[in-house]
């Protein structure tokens, strides 16, 4: 399985709303059982000393599961979370598909953790019950003891550990459906003190003994070749050991310490085949989704028939641009392989991808492959490629030694994947008073997936049904897709399609409550009064939850109570990846644009796992959409990107952050996505501010152009 | 045109123990604090001082690592993320904790350096202090908000 059909994969299963079975095997008895430990499943072992380690079979790239995942099943666990502790899994048979993203951790290790958990209690209290001789019924399992009230006996789950370790595990395990401990309480982040010490290790901090350490010169022109190059300059800079070529489009440079490899990659002469995309530049690709055959469009939704609606019709084109992940730790891998093995430490969301990729590029099989996973200095998708691991693979073979590649911010800037282009063609047919019998959204762009060659679904990208949702009942609707082609290598970035489609969809709405003279959160709620359940592909979605986040962002900033002069407000909602956002974003307009003071941000992913960290997430989401909003565009010309660094691709400072309240509704529906759901309505409420503000419709992206 | 700095030797003072170290001349004080130090809590971001993860004192002054030449280190006092609570955690460590501010903490530590620096200045900024002063440093996941809670908790201020 490649990343993306795994992604894919991921995504159609979790759609379907069937609890994955991920990482729920049985049983494991392994080394740690020989030793006196208790670990009925792989997710947990308990040793008999009371220590209880979880297994995070996801990665850490800020988004907290280090932490929120252990709770899930310290919750059935009935243990003290202050006992927990937790390892890193790397690339593994044991837990399924392990890749992060999709805004899936959560809500696809929730069953089987749980799962994981309570097997492990049902255990410990069978273990105490027999070594008291009392009934099991009788027995109660609470911070980490089994307790027997009638006598007042207690065992520690320590103390317990060896003999429940030699029990039958169970076929079933009563799970909690409410009473919660741990989940649903706010949880400080078990790998704060860590990151506030320098102590953290990230990817680009791994180090073997004897390393080298290299830089690698890639073509800037997409799809550029190696065509010649003299290492000769480069060999002489100091402490360089290796120079040479690893694939058909890179060369590594092999030095002492990461200075020095930077330093010499500078000294190499390259002639560079530049291939067939070398005068490609935005304007061009503009022209090709202006220019798409629409005839080949693919309806993926419809209701009604939106040809036969009679009414005012209003259209609009929407367009937004490439964009880039930059995550603050710039991509590097460290690999050692020995001959027959290959070890890798990666900061990435793919480590089995990794494995599977690598293995054969080295002459291995994959489980001689061994992929570690560090902490992730962001991610935002941009670990979810496997490009880094791939390269420090394929130099580590060739020197023969262990080895670090580092990418430099210009190199992750303009050798990367990107958020694809896309045109949004949107139109509606409103009767008499404004309210619209028909609509329909045609989007034509590249697919990310369609581009990886995984497969389609119902003839879209694989990432569509999580993440282009119409749920407003409108009578008559028609979602289409017009594929095209770039060279552009893309990539899956924070909340993906969804940004787009918000941005199109809500402002479109937007528009439409403008012409018919009504007020933007009035108008979404009369479209949203009934309950009503909205079927899209294997996943349904409910107004009625749309609606209460709607209308707690409103409440929360008090959308009836007249603002101060000068200020203005936009609203709008969204909903993908099994979640619901809303967001309204308060701005004043200043003499170099908008500014942007408060958002209100309301969210319901279900049951909430870790209140603390779902705050962050929220925090996270809106600045990350502020930044998609407002400046980031990544541009080609002569088949180049034009940016490189944080100079001309500036994220949101502090100076231009807002306030941000991150509220959520109380739910106990099954959790569903966090990270990703509260980008995409920031772009449409700031621009629906804007136009409050100043009667400026802004169809494209960025605004500060 | 590139110029070749003969390999020598720098003495620094890091987090109060004297180190010496043979590196290039124009070696960035960041690649020599990561990979000849091996103290790798200060991070590598852009390499041309507009992110502020690669952040540490250099006689007691708020300095962009990545930039700086070993030459220029040379003899001084260097402070890291590693050695800011000289007896334990700073206060600004423990506001952290507090706050819980990270989220890939990636750039935590220029953060912390940076907000070091400013507290070291003004004990007891504003917002508006806060704002101005830590707009240098980039965070990706946007913990601003608690970022500057985390400020006001360790001056000793209301949240």
């Amino acid at each position: 399985m490649t990343a993306l059909s795994r992604r894919g994969f991921l995504k159609t299963s979790t759609a379907a709303g069937a609890g994955l079975v991920i990482g729920i095997y049985l049983p494991s008895r392994g080394q740690a059982e020989a030793e006196g430990a208790f670990s009925p499943n792989a997710y947990l072992t308990i040793t008999p000393e009371g220590k209880i380690t979880i297994v995070v079979a996801r990665s850490e790239m800020g988004q907290g599961v280090r932490t929120s995942l252990p709770m899930i099943l310290a919750e059935e666990l009935e243990a003290d979370w202050k006992q927990i502790a937790i390892e890193q899994a790397g690339a593994s048979t044991l837990f399924g598909d392990q890749t992060t993203g999709g805004s899936a951790s959560v809500r696809t290790t929730w069953d089987p953790m749980r799962k994981a958990g309570a097997q492990a209690r049902e255990m410990l209290i069978s273990a105490a019950a027999q070594k008291w001789n009392v009934p099991r019924e009788n027995c109660k399992a609470n911070s980490s003891f089994v307790i027997h009230a009638a006598s007042g006996r207690k065992l520690s789950y320590g103390e317990l550990a060896t003999a429940a370790g030699k029990l039958p595990i169970p076929d079933r395990a009563q799970l909690k459906t409410g009473g919660y401990k741990i989940v649903g309480k706010s949880t400080p982040r078990l790998d704060t003190p860590s990151k506030v010490n320098g102590s953290a290790v990230y990817g680009i901090d791994f180090r073997v003994p004897g390393m080298k350490y290299a830089a690698l010169a890639r073509c800037e022109v997409i799809g550029g070749k190696v065509a010649d190059f003299d290492a000769a300059a480069a060999k002489q800079m100091p402490g360089v050991t290796f120079v040479d070529k690893i694939s058909d489009s890179a060369i590594a440079v092999v030095a002492d310490s990461t200075w020095n490899a930077i330093k010499a990659r500078r000294a190499l002469k390259v002639t560079w085949d530049e291939g067939p995309h070398k005068d490609l530049n935005s304007k061009s690709i503009s022209d090709s989704l202006h220019n798409a055959d629409e005839s080949k469009a693919v309806k993926f939704f419809s209701v009604g028939d939106v040809s036969k609606a009679d009414g005012r019709k209003i259209e609009a084109i929407y367009e937004l641009p490439f964009m880039a992940h930059a995550p603050m730790e710039p991509g590097n891998s460290t690999a050692h392989f020995r001959g027959t093995e290959c070890e890798i430490w990666a900061p990435t969301q793919v480590p089995q991808d990794c494995r599977d990729t690598i293995a054969p590029l080295i002459g291995l099989k994959p489980d001689q492959v061994k992929v570690n996973v560090t902490l992730i200095g962001g991610g935002f998708g941009r670990r979810l490629e496997h490009d880094y691991a791939v390269e420090a693979a394929l130099l580590s073979k060739a020197i023969n030694a262990p080895v670090k590649i580092t990418w430099t911010r210009e190199d992750d800037m303009r050798c990367s994947t990107y958020r694809p282009v896309s045109l949004h063609k949107l139109s509606a047919t409103l009767d008499a008073n404004g309210w619209p019998i028909a609509f329909t959204h045609r989007i034509i762009g590249p697919s990310i997936n369609g581009q990886k060659g995984s497969q389609s679904v119902q003839g879209v990208d694989a990432d569509f049904p999580d993440e282009c949702s119409f749920i407003y009942p409108v009578p008559n609707v028609a979602l289409e897709y017009v594929i095209t082609e770039t060279p552009v290598p893309l990539g899956w970035m924070r909340s993906v399609y969804a940004l787009q489609m918000a941005f199109a969809s809500e402002s479109f709405i937007d528009e439409l409550a403008a012409s018919a003279g009504k007020d933007p959160l009035e108008y979404r709620l009369h479209l949203l009064t009934e309950d009503s359940d909205v079927k899209y592909f294997d996943a349904t979605w409910h107004t009625s939850r749309l609606r209460r986040v709607l209308q707690l962002a409103a409440d929360k900033a008090e959308w009836k109570k007249p603002l101060p002069p000068g200020r203005h407000r936009g609203i709008a909602c969204f909903g993908c990846f099994s979640s619901y956002a809303a967001e309204v974003v308060e701005i004043s307009i200043e003499k170099d644009g908008p500014r942007v003071h408060r958002v209100l941000a309301a969210i319901d992913c279900g049951q909430v796992v870790n209140p603390n960290i779902l705050d962050q997430q929220i925090h996270s989401a809106v600045i990350y959409g502020l930044t998609n909003a407002l400046r980031a565009q990544i541009t080609i010309e002569n088949g180049r990107v034009m940016q490189s660094n944080f100079n001309d691709y500036e994220p949101i400072r502090m100076s231009e952050a807002p306030i941000i309240e991150a509220h959520f509704v109380s739910s106990t529906e099954p959790p569903s996505g966090a990270g990703e759901p509260p980008v995409p309505p920031l772009a449409p409420a700031l621009c629906s501010a804007i136009y409050a503000a100043t009667k400026k419709r802004i169809r494209a992206l960025p605004i500060q152009t | 045109m590139f110029l070749v700095f003969p390999m020598a030797n720098f003495s620094l003072r890091v987090n109060g123990t004297s180190k010496n170290v043979d590196v290039e001349a124009d070696t960035p004080l960041l690649w020599v604090l990561r990979d000849s130090l091996e103290l790798t809590g200060t991070k590598f971001g852009c390499g041309a001082g507009y992110c502020g993860a690669c952040s540490v004192h250099v006689n007691g002054a708020l300095t962009r690592s990545c930039t700086m030449p070993v030459s220029q280190a040379a003899g001084k006092n260097i402070t890291t993320i590693e050695g800011l609570g000289a007896n334990g955690l700073h206060a600004l460590q423990k506001a952290w904790i507090a706050e819980d501010v990270p989220q890939c903490g990636y750039c935590q530590s220029g953060q912390i350096m940076a907000a070091s620096a400013l507290l070291a200045k003004t004990p007891h900024p504003t917002d508006a202090q806060i704002t101005e002063f830590m707009a240098a440093n980039i965070c990706r996941c946007g913990t601003y908000d608690r970022i500057r809670k985390a400020i006001h908790r360790a001056a000793g201020g209301a949240k």
